[in-house]
């Protein structure tokens, strides 16, 4: 990867994304020898996250480095008014390259013009997710490849960084994207002017039935509580974008599910048992991804 | 073309604009009818540099219909400040003045990017909160977009004025 930083995944070309994929592919499966004994990675969490700081912290020990935690917020000098600013260019000293998660869009970015190691985007509200979409495109390519690919986007897109961060990197790739959501939950503009930028084909639908059936990849996500004024109205939305078993008969025989987890209501539990899962193989190649990832950044 | 530092200004004589000369300065002239106040906010000028300000709005003009001026005594305003005012006024024009005669004249020119001018209207954007970094925007061929969290914003420029 070129790049000094991983802020969004619309900087990705397809010939980078392969890079790390291949090198994700060779630390899988045993082929790659890990190095950076001496590495420290920063990990600046401001929200919360399980898979993707645990994923960070596992991929820099198998590496042979280690890393070093700034703690939940609340313990931290954010709490006496310290600037992100000036939280990067402490961490700066103690670290070989940072992940950072933050609440407000655009952190990142500003995160990187104030240090001279690597950022990386572990999360910036509703912005993007670059490194989730990584193991996404690593778990799609593994289930059913990156080209001729139909994939169905579905649940809230709109304030959904790895929806955004997935729709990107695909534009690279000969893919045709289905969103489907509520008309109050659709894609953000500014991800689909980029979109229609890259000339990628795009439909939009409020029901996931007319379009399950041409679907290799459908990839689900959480539909947030907080994005509803009355309990009732979220229940029904939810259900609306749910799946189990009955929703899958439409459905292609190898059609693969994803989702970046955690997931509340949307996937029934009977669809783990099938071979459509691929949400907690997707979660486990976080992993091989992060450590081809940061072994190409440090 | 007429001399926009003088009192007749492309208006039919019936008309005649009463705006005085400035001896030294920068006219800023066919600006989009109705947006002088934003040209001068965007130009971060409010008077109390002291400088004498003249502004003429919705002035009859054979070419725009109608169309508003702005003179800055004392003031001359570099390229750069004044390209971001095509945003909201495209066919403005810039004349520099020198002892009462106009020595440059040029058109705004649509930058690629401005800086400090505007705020980011998605109050989830890192720009809005107590950082040391100022607004940034990318000028598209329809609107703006932060460099930041990427928001577009394709109308009502003037409403966002006001970047840190």
């Amino acid at each position: 990867m070129r790049h000094d930083h991983v802020l969004t995944a619309k900087q990705f070309s397809r010939e980078a994304i392969e890079a790390v994929l291949d090198r994700a592919a060779e630390f899988a499966d045993g082929t790659r020898e890990p190095r950076h004994a001496d590495a420290l990675l920063g990990l600046l969490f401001f929200e919360p996250s399980t898979r993707t700081k645990m994923s960070f912290e596992t991929a820099a020990k198998r590496l042979g480095g280690d890393t070093i935690d700034m703690g939940a917020v609340d313990s931290s000098s954010v709490t006496k008014g310290e600037s992100l600013a000036d939280t990067v260019r402490v961490i700066e000293g103690y670290a070989d390259a940072l992940v950072l998660r933050h609440p407000k869009q655009g952190s990142a970015k500003m995160a990187s013009e104030f240090v001279s190691i690597p950022v990386i985007n572990a999360g910036d509200g509703a912005g993007h997710h670059p490194t989730q979409t990584l193991l996404d495109l690593y778990t799609i390519q593994e289930n059913a490849g990156l080209d001729d690919l139909s994939i169905g986007v579905m649940g809230d897109l709109k304030y959904g960084r790895t929806v955004h961060s997935l729709a990107h990197a695909l534009t690279n790739f000969d893919t045709t994207q289905h969103f489907i959501s509520p008309e109050s939950l659709a894609l953000p503009p500014e991800v689909r002017y980029d979109l229609d930028e890259a000339g990628t084909p795009v439909e939009e639908h409020t029901e996931l039935e007319f379009v399950l059936p041409d679907l290799d990849v459908l990839y689900v996500t959480r539909i947030q509580r907080e994005r509803f004024p009355d309990e009732n109205e979220y229940r029904a939305v939810a259900s609306e974008y749910g799946i189990d078993l009955g929703t899958l008969a439409e459905a292609k025989s190898d059609l693969s599910i994803m989702h970046p987890l955690p997931r509340v209501d949307e996937i029934d539990p009977a669809i783990d048992e099938t071979p459509h899962a691929t949400y907690f193989e997707q979660a486990h190649n976080g992993v091989p991804v992060r450590m081809a990832l940061l072994d190409m950044l440090l | 073309m007429t001399d926009s530092n003088s009192d007749n200004i492309d208006t039919d004589a019936d008309h005649q604009l009463r705006v005085s000369k400035i001896q030294d300065g920068t006219v800023i002239d066919h600006v989009t009818g109705g947006q002088a106040l934003t040209v001068l906010t965007i130009l971060g000028i409010d008077g109390s540099g002291g400088e004498a300000v003249s502004i003429g709005m919705n002035v009859p003009s054979d070419r725009m219909g109608e169309k508003d001026i702005v003179k800055v005594e004392g003031r001359e305003l570099s390229q750069e400040e004044v390209d971001v005012l095509s945003l909201v006024a495209p066919d403005a024009t810039i004349n520099i003045v020198r002892e009462y005669d106009v020595i440059e004249k040029h058109r705004v020119e649509r930058p690629t990017e401005v800086v400090g001018v505007f705020s980011c209207p998605n109050a989830n954007c890192i720009t809005t909160e107590r950082e040391p970094v100022e607004s940034r925007f990318s000028v598209l061929d329809d609107g703006v977009r932060c460099a930041y969290c990427g928001t577009l914003v394709r109308e009502e420029f003037a409403a966002h004025i006001g970047g840190k």
